[in-house]
């Protein structure tokens, strides 16, 4: 009993009706506690974020073998969708439609299965953003951790596909006559490029889908807009050759068409440095770190209110 | 009183006439047909939302709780108890009123963040990754988890996908998952109601483990004997308000004759 009457001798001393006039503020500044759920500062959000680097790449995975579980397949259809995603466009753009005006077949389908891979990895990136929080409440009402770790988490969820669709386009790439060079070393600056638009992207729709689920239905409209116009299937500017300058300028220089362009310059042997847009390497940086870090930005501004119904 | 024991009125938790409302999306008039959404979208609504109803879940709560508190939250369903205590944890912003709370509180709830196509194994560390343990800590803690399951107890079912557990296996899964961290103020909502007999004395003694650990802790229940067992303090909650404070058998008298007829 020494200690405790010593202990209890300190906090009987003020009597309890000491703190009985305060409002709830003041007591709460008294005893060191805290508004719960409020904002962290930006830089305390970053280090709480890379503090959860562990699970955000853990629920990526997840996410990823959670996928195919049920098939009988399991993880062979990691590789197989894409595989059967490139088999369909060659077909229809490849053999029937043929828009491969300008190029030689040796360079267009390598080209063709390129732009298909790495629109997706935007695409699916924005779409899962865009439920990230709307469909993940019962998470983000149950656990405590900063709310941008699901929308990185399902951009990173799309890299690890993409590599997997990796070996197929290596395949693809190889099979028409395009073979390993040191140039293909540049494919990991552009995807990285890439992974960080998509994570500020998918950051910003995060935060719009949140407030608004119905964006989850109207998605799908502007991605395939968006992928029609970034010159996926065609040569954007032998195809605009007698349209307006503006109008190519403006296709070529939007950022699915940059990341598009610089993956497959690294990739085919044929498509030389002709055919990119001048400075693309520094319009595809300029683009990641804008919208990567106005996303980060703009997610942040409203952590404290994700979860409410 | 049981806190003039050793630790004196220390506050953890202040709630300051907390208010929360849920919004709920395409309700508006009950109806739900295409016309009806179209018809709210061309007259424009004055000032509230379109479509959008407001639940009240909970009005203008106030309450103080200090170190070394058990308290019970009863009341009947849908009296805004699961609410509350979400708000106090930070997880539900509250629409007008404060909550202050020492350190950060933490619900015993890990289940949103399990996958149900993904073994026993794998949940284990995604669970413990996503209440914030670090790698080491989860392996460190790993077979304690999977030993107070028992899951492996009618075989290697740790390794299989978790869909192919039973309910109540999978309850003892979630429950040894998340009472495997240690928290300063701890909250459960109801999870003593899983498993079997045996699997519920064991998780009733880690409970009580937890307790001694947990500067205060909020309980959940609907059934009065667990609330009785366990907290020294009760808040009764009827239609989001605050009805009663005070100590247990107080409250649960009360409570008991106002809804035991």
């Amino acid at each position: 009993m020494s200690d405790t009457t010593h202990d209890g001798g300190l906090a009987l001393s003020p009597p309890p009706s000491a703190d009985e006039g305060l409002s709830a503020s003041r007591l709460a500044d008294k005893y060191g506690l805290t508004v719960s759920g409020a904002r962290p500062g930006l830089f305390a959000y970053i280090r709480q974020l890379w503090g959860r680097r562990h699970f955000i790449l853990a629920f990526s995975r997840a996410k990823l073998t959670a996928q195919y579980s049920q098939a009988k397949l399991g993880q062979l259809w990691q590789v197989a969708t894409p595989l059967l995603n490139a088999l369909v466009y060659f077909l229809i753009f490849g053999l029937i439609l043929g828009t491969r005006k300008g190029m030689s077949q040796e360079v267009f389908i390598p080209f063709l299965v390129t732009g298909v891979f790495v629109f997706t990895f935007t695409q699916n990136s924005v779409m899962a953003g865009v439920r990230s929080i709307s469909g993940n409440l019962g998470l983000v009402r149950a656990l405590h951790f900063p709310r941008a770790s699901l929308p990185i988490s399902f951009s990173l969820q799309q890299l690890q596909q993409l590599l997997f669709s990796m070996i197929v386009l290596i395949a693809v790439a190889v099979g028409f006559g395009s073979y390993p060079t040191l140039s293909w070393l540049l494919v990991v600056p552009a995807l990285g490029l890439q992974f960080l638009f998509n994570s500020g992207l998918a950051l910003i729709m995060a935060r719009l889908g949140s407030k608004t689920p119905d964006l989850a239905q109207l998605m799908p409209f502007i991605m395939r807009t968006w992928m029609y116009a970034s010159g996926v299937m065609f040569s954007i500017p032998v195809m605009l050759a007698d349209k307006p300058q503006w109008i190519a300028d403006v296709l070529q220089y939007n950022p699915a068409a940059i990341y598009m362009d610089l993956v497959r310059f690294a990739l085919i042997d044929g498509y030389g440095s002709e055919n990119l847009p001048a400075h693309v390497w520094a319009v595809g940086l300029a683009w990641s770190l804008v919208v990567g870090v106005l996303g980060f930005v703009y997610f942040w501004k409203a952590e404290e209110r994700y979860g409410r119904g | 009183m049981a806190d003039e024991s050793s630790q004196g009125h220390i506050p953890t938790v202040i709630a300051d006439e907390v208010h929360i409302v849920y919004r709920v999306n395409g309700t508006r008039g009950g109806k739900g047909s295409a016309t009806a959404a179209l018809s709210r979208m061309v007259r424009r609504g004055k000032g509230e939302q379109r479509g959008v109803r407001k639940v009240h879940a909970v009005r203008g709560v106030s309450f103080t709780a200090y170190r070394g508190q058990a308290i019970g939250l009863i009341g009947t369903n849908g009296s805004g108890k699961s609410t509350l205590l979400r708000a106090i944890a930070g997880l539900l912003p509250t629409e007008s009123g404060k909550v202050y709370t020492d350190g950060q509180p933490s619900l015993l709830g890990v289940n949103a963040a399990l996958m149900s196509d993904l073994t026993g194994e794998r949940n284990v560390v995604l669970g413990g990754l996503a209440m914030g343990m670090s790698r080491e800590e989860i392996r460190e803690r790993y077979q304690d988890i999977v030993d107070f399951s028992g899951i492996n107890e009618k075989g290697d079912f740790i390794t299989l996908p978790m869909r192919t557990y039973s309910s109540g296996m999978a309850a003892r899964l979630r429950f040894s998952i998340a009472a495997a961290k240690n928290h300063d103020v701890l909250m459960i909502d109801e999870a003593l109601a899983t498993g079997d007999r045996k699997f519920r004395v064991r998780s009733e003694e880690r409970i009580r483990e937890l307790r001694k650990e947990a500067g205060t802790v909020f309980l959940v229940s609907h059934n009065n004997t667990t609330i009785r067992e366990t907290c020294d303090r009760v808040l009764w909650l009827e239609k989001g308000e605050l009805l009663m404070d005070g100590g247990t058998d107080e409250v649960l008298k009360a409570y008991e004759r106002e809804t035991g007829k």
